[in-house]
């Protein structure tokens, strides 16, 4: 390659005026094992863009799909464990309000010793009914309250 | 869209999407969870990827802003100490890739280049978009980028220069 171009790209690359095309050439040239001596500066900044251009990302890249689809299946989890609580637990209701005849018998005799005992409860307060009077008594006697209002008068200091 | 679909449109340009993180952020690491990101948001939004018109240039716009915030809040928290010591690290992982000395030197020198001149010239002369691409992915007009493309070129040159004519690495 002529010497003379190389140096006229060169100029140009340093305006920022070169095609690509241009620019490939340049790495071209200096890739090579030697180069012009007053030219040597370059060659470590082309060498330096060629071997960058290689360096790569490694890292893995975590695309997580799983996140919309759980989504998705827990309400339809959510809805079967629903269902079948409800499946599992209902038998268990009706068994438990199932009541046997000598049971039946039992509570039978237990409301009907209630009744009796309500009723002597009933007899005994009917009774108690007239202490009521007491208190219309009590009423009347609160006339007494103005014999000691003279009195006090009277002893008055 | 499928996994597998996805990752066809995404795997030719992730690792470009991967190395303009690097050149912004410096860090190896720093980088790759960018990248990650990046993508991650990209699949996120899957339902909508039909409608980009381009998704390269969009998802390098999506890691040039990434990585601006990125930047941002480290400044914002004061936090550029913690950043060098990343470029410590950073510089041993890259001596694995980049064997010659003189080359590790482009490399510091473009650190040092100021942001959009870094992209500019990773975007031009290592990924060799054309100007019309650059300039939608970074929302500049093209003369702007042939501008900042011809000044950090330039410096790379004279550091080089100096370097070369000292003997100072």
């Amino acid at each position: 390659m002529v010497l003379n171009n190389i140096e006229n790209l060169l100029e140009k690359y340093e305006n920022g005026e070169t095609s690509l095309k241009e620019e490939q050439q340049l790495k071209d040239y200096f890739s090579q094992e030697t180069v012009a001596p007053h030219l040597e500066m370059y060659k470590p900044m082309f060498s330096y863009f060629l071997v960058s251009q290689k360096e790569q990302f490694t890292k893995q890249l975590p695309l997580e799909t799983k996140k919309a689809f759980n989504f998705k299946w827990l309400s339809v989890a959510a809805v079967a464990v629903l269902m079948l609580s409800i499946y599992v637990f209902k038998p268990n209701n009706l068994g438990e309000t199932t009541i046997t005849d000598a049971e039946k018998v039992e509570i039978n005799n237990a409301k009907e010793a209630l009744a009796i005992m309500s009723k002597h409860f009933n007899k005994g307060t009917a009774q108690v009914g007239y202490l009521g009077v007491i208190n219309k008594a009590g009423t009347q006697v609160d006339y007494l309250k103005e014999i000691t209002n003279p009195m006090n008068r009277l002893f008055k200091r | 869209m499928t996994q597998l679909e996805f990752l066809n449109i995404v795997t030719p340009f992730k690792d470009k999407v991967f190395r303009l993180a690097k050149r912004l952020l410096v860090s190896r690491e720093e980088a790759e969870d960018a990248t990650q990101e990046v993508l991650i948001k990209l699949w996120k939004n899957k339902t909508k990827i039909k409608d980009y018109k381009n998704v390269e240039a969009f998802s390098m716009t999506m890691t040039k802003n990434f990585c601006y915030d990125k930047l941002k809040s480290k400044q914002a928290q004061n936090l550029k100490i913690v950043h060098s010591n990343y470029q410590d690290h950073s510089v041993s992982l890259q001596k694995e890739i980049e064997l010659n000395d003189s080359i590790d030197w482009v490399g510091k020198i473009m650190e040092s280049l100021p942001e959009q001149q870094k992209m500019v010239v990773q975007l031009r002369d290592i990924e060799q978009y054309d100007f019309k691409e650059i300039a939608i992915m970074l929302d500049m007009n093209e003369t702007a980028i042939r501008v900042a493309l011809s000044r950090a070129r330039k410096t790379i040159r004279e550091k080089l220069t100096n370097t070369h004519n000292y003997g100072v690495k």
